[in-house]
This record gives structure tokens, C-alpha cells and sequence, in this order.
């Protein structure tokens, strides 16, 4: 066996080593163990872009990985297919890319901070990858909790009103878990396995049954709250706003796509979505998208904090998802795991400008950026490439995921979901352009420096390359989203669509 | 004969890279405007370079990436793109310089934007008016949109900002009913290719999803195009600077407003199936009202751009009509009224900026005498108002022809009445600012600080005049040959369907 054979588990075992690491070789030098973090990081994107080629090679094939060589329902494998070593791919690379961003915040900061920084920020993607590329349900459940306590700890770090935030998503995040293996629980008692594959064959007779209604609604739960579907989401704004700027990337853009993920995962490739319990499900989740929709985007209306109306905004985003699913058909499908992946760069890339803006200027009002075009030029193309994209115009990714969504939607002939994604996109461009208006018009506001500019783009370097790729990411993705969804995403569609 | 070539691509990259190199040339003012020049003269050559080959029926296409599994952004050179494609990279090369001694000469700031958004504009519009497919329509259509926004918020004043917001407000949301208008549209055809004669027909669905399709996409149009009520915007982005506003309403937004009303009519939907279902009446009335309306507006203001705007308004909703009668003379008179209304627009506000430098005078009521001091200026205002109101050997009266000679085809004579009223109204709206300008005397204690206007502002304005005037006596005098492209065009929508004689 070659070592590319292994590459699905290095993408988790990698970060995960480095990271148990990261505070010992803190302790030698301060950096030390940040560059051993990132290094992992760069194995992780390396493993993951492999195992993609590898996936792609086979076809549509799903490869299995048993750990141990443990074989299913006994042991624990991992199980990759097109949609999650996609979705894989998007963790490792913004993973790898945000690393970066957080060193100039954590410039002062000894040792064990910066260790600690990293260590965390390490197993929060570890937690991330592993919920991804997991083919067993209680595995899922371990590197759910390692996501979330990693985040938990992310979260606190960002200064004095983020340990409320983190204490309140604590909470919530706890009942999100405890309804997770309530569910599984169910499922292991219907089926007695914890394998996927073998779950997906086992449940068939138990798809009528008052239990399995059950189960797939404490799994809505769960994956709801953490992914803060409305209305599950009152720890997110918060969250999102304290949480320290230097992660508030990654947390913001992948922290609530995973369970979003997991969701699609359940329900279309392990329960199935043509039975009538599921249909209901979806049905349900439709309306909790559409309020989502419009009740996020009126929220982030009204908010001054820049952070807090990105948080919303993320809300109304996860929506899209949401609906996505709730449409049912392919195309909903593919506009749903397409805005899932868009929206995670899109919304990286707006919180690394807002953790560049408080970084330089200590500023988070949304109505004090005026003249932030001249100063942050970088910054400012990044923030009107991301907004396009929310709003939805094209060649921008965010219009491609729109488009497919209003194909699932005709197809599917919910014309109401057509018209909800055409308010949400004029509510978008509301509340974003005149972020856009504030940057490019108000002179007299006053912007203080609280850290000289050190580059020509007004940022550190650490800060400025991942805000650029970033929004490079954004016309990329736009631009290849034909290649995406044709020699990626259609390849591993679920069973259901294919018949 | 279709010819895979790379040239609609490089057109339109010629002015997205002046755009680019705009950008980036922020504190040299004359290496700035050199690219901006060398971009439109390039894209002007590369649209002309295809001309004579269009004509003999070569069709040139290029594809720059799929959009999706299906679907290109594939640009194509078909007679009733070229006519647009020609226009607006013939005027470009006017409009940039007058923007250059108008930028200067007026003091402005924010000059590279000003640029850039002017160059990324322009590539738009060349983009539209090949765009193969709805999509690729769509997108040129948003970039359009997005572009055109700093521009009329250009002054950065409280004015400005309201009006750019009204007019964001107007265009998105008419652009995201397109958007869900195409959706439609891909769903029951299977396809989006542009093709003459439309391509959806009765048995695709219900008469009534049709009609609710074509009132959604006609409503993007129809914005840009200001047909009543849906024009408020335009009044309003007056406040951006002249050569802009010679830009939105010659050029860029609104004529992309009525070739996209054009293209639905003629190569979506085509017109045996809208005679079918009957929503082409409805927007020939709609379009007819807004003509009367707006003309009777325009005699009301008394600010001199605007009065041009609601003339515009009233221009614009020619082609719309023309579109919405559906024969053969009717189309190729909206085509030809595109390019005649697009030369002697760009005129007047041309001239209308000339003004506004030359003495800060807005309001007609105070332009006493004013062609005394400027002679060359109200001469040239004074023929494309002559042009406006359908003045024989001028441009606009061969459009106005067949478009008059379309309405009878379509055994419809009513609507000659509205182009006849609407010739008389022209006359009583702007002939009194040639009056005001040479029959009255100027006022002798003048206390008003006048500026200077540079030949970089009054060449544009002759080149057009005089444009004006030889393609009104000879249409056919040189290429790009308006009138063959034209008649081409609506020969094509047309053929197989019969409508008129």
C-alpha cells in the first residue's frame, strides 16, 4: 500500500498530531509551534486535494477507509466520496489560508497564548475534517464535540464580552450534542450499527415507524442548532461577534457549513428522502429556511456592529441551504452543497476584512468606514467581490448557487422559493451596499490608527494574502462552477436522484 | 457560416483591460486617459474589423467558459448585435474625449474611477449587444448594472447618493426578475440560445406562464429602457456628470434597456407566438402613453438636462413600440431608431456639458443670447433638435419612416398619429432653448464668471453633429452599414411569420 492510500486519514491525523504538539514546541520557541500547525495544515490540503483526484479516478465510487483495518459495522472507516472530499478540500484550504491571518493579533502574546492559539485552532479543524470525512455515526459524534469545544475555546479568546458568548454557545451547543446521540441512539437501537452504509440498507424497514420520525427530528435539532438554522440560531450572533478575529474567519465560514453537511449527508445518502417522514422533514426545513431568509437578512438590516450583521447575514445564507435541501430535486441538491462551499469563502472572506479593519483601526461600525477604499485598497475589492457575490450578480460564485437553487425550485414547481430567493437577494444588496456606499463616500468620518500601516496595502501581509485569496476564491469559484458541479459534485449525487 | 474567432472576446477584453490599467495609473492624469482612448479605439477596431464579414452572413463565436453544463459565455456576432456593438464603440471614441475635456475643465474629482467605471461600462455593453444566450445577456447585464452605479453616484453628495440608490433599487430588482424570468425560460425550452424568430413556442407550457414569463422579462428592459412607470430612476441620475448622462441615455443604460426589450421580442419569444398571446399589444399602448406623457413632462422643466432626460424617456419608447408591432419595417425601424437616437442624444447633452462648463447655466430660463457666445455649441444643439422632432436628411427621420410605415403594416395607423404628435411636441420642447439661445439678446451686466471649454469638448460634439447629418441624407454612404444591418435583422425575426404585408 502507497502512502496516497492513507491520504484520507492523514487529512485528520496530521492536523491532529501537530496540534497535541503545538504547545510543546511552544514552550521551545514562541512560533515554533504555529509553524509546525501550519505545516500539518499543508499536509491536510495535500492529502485532501489527493484523495479528491483519487475519488475522481475511480468515478462515482465512494472509497472506504478502515481504520486499523477494522472491517464495517465493527471497525470505524472513513468513507469519501465526491461531495466531501469537495467539501474537504474547501476546510483544509481555508484552514491553511486563515492560519496565517491570526499571527498579527497574537504578536504580543507569550508562549502559552500563542500555543494555545494554535492548538485549538488546529482541532477545531481536526474536528471539521474529521465530522466530514467520518463514515461512522458515533465517530461523528467525537469529532463533533472536538469541533465545538475547540470552538468553544476560539470563541473565549477574543476578549472580554466573548466569554459570555462562549459560555451561552456552550450551552446550546451541549443540548445540540446531547440531541445528536439521543438520535443516534435511536437509530443504533432500530438498526444496531453505526456504520452509514450499513445504516442506510438496515433503516429501510424502519422508515414508517413513529422512532425513526423521531430520530431524523433530533438529528434536525442538533444539526440545526449548530449550524444556526433559524429558529436555532440564538447563540450564532454572538458567537460570531466576540469570537477572537483571527479564527472568526474559519469559525464563521466552515463552522456552520460541517453540520449543514452532516444534515445533507443523513438525509440524502443514509435515510433517503423519498418516504413520507422525510418528505415532512423537508417540508419543515423549507420553512425554517424561508424565515431564516427573510427574518436573518430584516435582523442584519438593522444592525451598526459590521461582525453582528455578518452573523446575521449567515443566517439568512444558511437558509439558502436549507431551502436548498427542502427543494428535494437535483438541482436544489446541487445549489445547496454549491452554496455551501460559495458561502463559506464569501463569508471568510468578509470577516477577515473585519478582523483587518478592527485590527488596524479598532473600529466595527459599519457607518464609521468612510474613505476605507483609499486606505485598505486590497480590503475593499476583496469586501465589493464578496458582496456582489451575496447579492448574487454574476460571474461572482453566489450567483451560481442562486441559479441552481431557482432551477430546483421551477423544477420542483415551489414557485415560492423563487420568489423568497429573489427578496433575499434585494434585502442583501440593502444591507451590503451601503457598506459598500460608506466605504467609498463618507469623507469626514474619522478612522484612528491603532497600528501603522506596515505594507503598501495597509495590513500586515499575513492579513492582506488571505484576504486576497480569499476574494479571489470568489470569482474562482464562480468562474469554475461549471467544473465543480459537473466533474465533481454530479458525480456524487445521491442514490435518489440517479433513479 | 458560423466562424469560431476570438475577436468578440478581445473587444470586450479591450476595455475591460483599459479598465484595468485605469485603475492602476491613479496619479498619472494623462497616462490614465491615454488607456481609456487606446481601449475604445481597440475595441472600436476589433467591432470593425468584423463588419464587412457580418454582413456577407459569417457569423462569428466565441466561448470563454461554460456557465454551465449546457450553457456558454459565448458571445456572437449577429446583424442585430452588431448594430449595437458598432454604435457603442463608435460613440465611445466621442464620448471619452468630450469626458476628458469635461473631467478637466469642470474640476472633478474622483477622476480614475470615473474612468474605469466608463471603460468596464462600455465592455459591458459590448458584451450585451453579442451576448449569445440569455445568460451571458444576464451577466453583462448585472456587471452593466453594478458599473453604471458608481458613476451616477459620482458627485458623492446627498443628491447623488439618493439617486443611486433609487436607481439600484430600480435595476436590481428588475434584473432579478430577468433573472427568475430566464429560470423559467431554460425550464420549459431546455435551452437559451438567442434565435431569430424565438425559440419558445404554444406547446411549451400554458398561455398564462407564458405571458407571466414575458412580463418578466420585458420588465428588465423596460426599467432600463424608462418606459412609464417605470422611469423614475432616470430624472433622478441626472445629477451625475453630463458626459455620464450622455452615456446612460445615448449609449450604455437605456439603449441596453430597449436592445433587451428587442431581443426578448425578437429572439425569445418571437413574434407569432407574442401576436398568440397577446402581450405585445399591451406594451405598445404602455409604450405609446409614455411617448405622449413624457413629451408633454419635458415642456415643463425648465432644467435643461432634464427636459433631455424626459425626452429620452419619450425616444426610448419609439423602439419599445417599434419592437411591440411586431412587422418587419416596425423592427428594422427600432433598430435604425437605436443608432439615429443614440447619435443626436449624445449630441445634445454634449452640448447641454458645454454649457454647464462654458457659463454653470442648467435652467433654459437663463440661456438668453448663449448662442452668440457659443456659436458652434447651440448650432449643433440646434440640428439634432431639428433630428429629434424627425427633421428630414437628419438621422432620425429614416427611423421615424419605417417606423410610421411599420405601424400602417401592421394595420395599425393609430400609432402614426403618436409619432406624428409626439414630432410636434419634440419641436415645442426644444426649440425653444435654439430660440432662447439665438433670438433673444444676452443679458448686458453678466456678473457670471465663465469657464473655458478646449476642442477636446466641441470636435466630439461636431464629429457627431455631422455623422448625424450624412447618415440622415445617405444611410448606406459608408460602413458599418446601419440600414443593411437593420433591415437583415428584422428580416430574419421575421421571416417565417409573415406579420404585416
Amino acid at each position: 500500500m502507497s502512502l496516497a492510500t492513507h491520504a484520507p486519514v492523514f487529512i485528520v491525523l496530521l492536523p491532529l498530531t501537530a496540534s497535541l504538539l503545538c504547545l510543546l514546541f511552544s514552550r521551545v520557541h514562541r512560533k515554533l509551534g504555529s509553524w509546525i500547525v501550519q505545516a500539518a495544515l499543508v499536509g491536510s490540503f495535500a492529502s485532501a486535494v489527493s484523495t479528491l483526484y483519487a475519488v475522481l479516478e475511480k468515478g462515482s465510487h465512494t472509497i472506504h477507509y478502515w481504520m486499523g483495518n477494522w472491517e464495517p459495522p465493527i471497525g470505524i472507516e472513513f468513507a469519501v466520496d465526491p461531495l466531501n472530499t469537495s467539501i474537504l478540500c474547501m476546510i483544509t484550504f481555508l484552514s491553511l489560508v486563515i492560519s496565517f491571518y491570526g499571527k498579527p493579533f497574537l504578536k504580543d502574546e507569550d508562549w502559552l497564548h500563542y500555543g494555545g492559539y494554535y492548538t485549538l485552532y488546529g482541532l477545531l479543524t481536526v474536528g471539521l475534517c474529521g465530522m466530514v470525512v467520518t463514515g461512522d455515526v458515533f465517530n461523528m459524534y467525537v469529532y463533533l464535540e472536538i469541533m465545538s469545544l475547540s470552538g468553544y475555546g476560539l470563541i473565549a479568546l477574543g476578549g472580554k464580552k466573548s466569554m459570555l458568548a462562549a459560555f451561552r454557545y456552550l450551552l446550546v451547543g451541549t443540548i445540540a450534542a446531547s440531541f445528536y446521540l439521543i438520535g443516534i441512539g435511536y437509530i443504533y437501537s432500530m438498526t444496531g450499527s453505526l456504520n452509514m452504509a450499513d445504516i442506510s440498507v438496515r433503516i429501510q424497514p424502519f422508515v414508517h415507524t413513529p422512532l425513526f420520525a423521531f430520530s431524523v427530528a433530533c438529528f434536525l435539532i442538533a444539526f440545526g442548532i449548530k449550524m444556526a438554522l433559524f429558529p436555532l440560531h440564538g447563540w450564532q450572533p454572538d458567537a460570531y461577534t466576540y469570537a477572537h478575529p483571527g479564527a472568526a474567519g474559519l469559525i464563521s465560514g466552515c463552522m456552520s457549513k460541517v453540520p449543514a453537511y452532516a444534515m445533507i449527508r443523513y438525509f440524502f445518502y443514509v435515510f433517503g428522502v423519498n418516504n413520507p417522514v422525510m418528505g415532512g422533514l423537508l417540508d419543515v426545513m423549507g420553512i425554517m429556511g424561508v424565515c431564516g431568509i427573510l427574518i436573518g437578512s430584516f435582523m442584519a438590516l438593522a444592525q451598526f456592529d459590521f461582525r453582528r450583521m455578518l452573523a446575521y447575514s449567515s443566517v439568512a445564507q444558511l437558509g439558502y441551504i436549507a431551502v436548498g435541501m427542502a427543494i428535494g430535486n437535483m438541482y436544489g441538491f446541487i445549489g445547496a452543497v454549491l452554496h455551501l462551499i460559495n458561502h463559506a469563502f464569501m463569508k471568510s472572506c468578509l470577516f477577515l476584512v473585519t478582523g483587518g479593519i478592527s485590527y488596524r483601526f479598532g473600529e466595527v461600525n459599519l457607518y464609521r468606514l468612510g474613505g476605507l477604499n483609499k486606505k485598505m485598497t486590497v480590503s475593499t475589492v476583496a469586501v465589493c467581490f464578496a458582496v456582489l457575490s451575496m447579492v448574487g450578480i454574476p460571474p461572482t460564485c453566489g450567483f451560481f448557487s442562486k441559479w441552481y437553487l431557482m432551477l430546483g425550485a421551477y423544477e420542483g414547481k415551489q414557485f415560492i422559493y423563487i420568489a423568497v430567493l429573489v427578496i433575499s437577494s434585494l434585502l442583501n444588496a440593502i444591507y451590503y451596499f451601503r457598506i459598500i456606499e460608506q466605504m467609498f463616500i463618507q469623507r469626514e468620518a474619522s478612522l484612528t490608527e491603532i497600528h501603522k500601516p506596515e505594507t503598501m496595502f495597509g495590513l500586515p501581509m499575513e492579513m492582506v494574502v488571505p484576504i486576497g485569496i480569499t476574494g479571489i476564491g470568489i470569482l474562482a469559484l464562480g468562474i469554475y462552477s461549471m467544473n465543480i458541479v459537473t466533474y465533481v459534485l454530479k458525480l456524487g449525487l445521491p442514490e435518489v436522484f440517479l433513479r | 457560416m458560423i466562424v469560431q474567432d476570438p475577436r468578440p472576446f478581445m473587444a470586450v477584453g479591450a476595455a475591460f483591460f483599459a479598465a484595468i490599467l485605469v485603475a492602476f495609473s491613479r496619479k498619472y492624469p494623462n497616462v490614465r486617459e491615454t488607456w481609456s482612448s487606446l481601449g475604445a479605439i481597440g475595441m472600436f477596431v476589433l467591432i470593425y474589423s468584423m463588419v464587412g464579414d457580418v454582413m456577407n452572413g459569417t457569423v462569428f463565436e466565441s466561448t470563454l467558459f461554460m456557465l454551465t453544463d449546457n450553457i456558454g459565455l459565448t458571445l456572437r456576432t449577429d446583424p442585430a448585435g452588431m448594430i449595437f456593438a458598432c454604435l457603442s464603440s463608435l460613440l465611445w471614441i466621442p464620448i471619452n474625449f468630450y469626458s476628458i475635456g469635461y473631467m478637466r475643465n469642470n474640476h472633478e474629482a474622483e477622476q480614475t474611477g470615473y474612468f474605469a467605471s466608463f471603460a468596464v461600462c462600455l465592455a459591458a455593453t459590448c458584451g450585451i449587444s453579442l451576448a449569445s444566450n440569455l445568460l451571458t445577456f444576464f451577466v453583462f447585464y448585472e456587471i452593466l448594472t453594478i458599473f453604471s452605479y458608481p458613476l451616477v453616484l459620482h458627485e458623492r453628495n446627498e443628491e447623488a447618493l439618493s439617486a443611486s440608490r433609487k436607481y439600484l433599487a430600480y435595476t436590481l430588482v428588475s434584473g432579478q426578475l430577468f433573472l427568475a424570468g430566464t429560470v423559467g425560460v431554460y425550464c420549459i425550452s431546455g435551452t437559451m440560445d438567442f434565435t431569430a424568430g424565438g425559440f419558445i413556442t404554444m406547446d411549451m407550457a400554458p398561455v398564462w406562464v407564458l405571458q407571466l414569463l414575458f412580463i418578466l422579462m420585458i420588465m428588465a428592459g423596460s426599467v432600463k429602457a424608462a418606459v412609464m412607470p417605470l422611469h423614475g430612476w432616470l430624472p433622478a441620475a441626472m445629477v451625475a456628470p453630463t458626459p455620464v448622462s450622455a452615456l446612460l441615455h445615448a449609449v450604455a443604460v437605456v439603449k441596453t434597456g430597449a436592445f433587451a426589450v428587442l431581443r426578448v421580442i425578437g429572439f425569445v419569444f418571437g413574434p407569432a407566438l407574442l401576436s398568440q398571446i397577446g402581450m405585445a399589444d399591451i406594451l405598445a399602448w404602455i409604450a405609446a402613453a409614455t411617448i405622449i406623457i413624457s413629451s408633454f413632462i419635458a415642456l415643463k422643466q425648465d432644467n435643461l438636462k432634464r427636459r433631455l432626460a424626459f425626452s429620452t424617456i419619450g425616444q426610448l419608447s419609439y423602439i419599445v413600440l417599434g419592437a411591440s408591432l411586431l412587422t418587419p419595417l416596425a423592427i428594422k425601424g427600432a433598430y435604425l431608431h437605436l443608432v439615429a437616437h443614440a447619435l443626436m442624444k449624445i449630441t445634445l447633452f454634449m452640448c447641454a456639458g458645454c454649457i454647464i462648463v462654458r457659463t454653470h447655466l442648467h435652467n433654459i430660463s437663463e440661456m438668453n443670447g448663449i448662442g452668440f457666445r457659443m456659436p458652434v455649441t447651440m448650432s449643433c444643439f440646434a440640428i439634432a433638435s431639428f433630428g429629434i422632432a424627425g427633421t428630414p436628411f437628419i438621422i432620425g427621420f429614416i427611423s421615424k419612416w419605417n417606423l410610421a410605415m411599420g405601424a400602417i403594416q401592421a394595420g395599425k395607423p393609430l400609432f402614426v398619429a403618436v409619432w406624428v404628435a409626439s414630432a410636434m411636441l419634440a419641436i415645442a420642447y426644444l426649440m425653444p432653448v435654439v430660440r432662447m439661445a439665438f433670438f433673444r439678446k444676452p443679458p448686458t451686466d453678466d456678473p457670471r464668471q465663465y469657464g473655458s471649454i478646449s476642442y477636446l469638448m466641441l470636435i466630439p460634439i461636431c464629429f457627431t453633429t455631422l455623422l448625424a447629418i450624412v447618415l440622415g441624407c445617405d444611410p448606406e454612404l459608408f460602413p458599418p452599414d446601419f440600414y443593411e444591418l437593420a433591415t437583415t435583422a428584422a428580416n430574419k425575426i421575421c421571416a417565417g411569420w409573415g406579420g404585416g404585408w
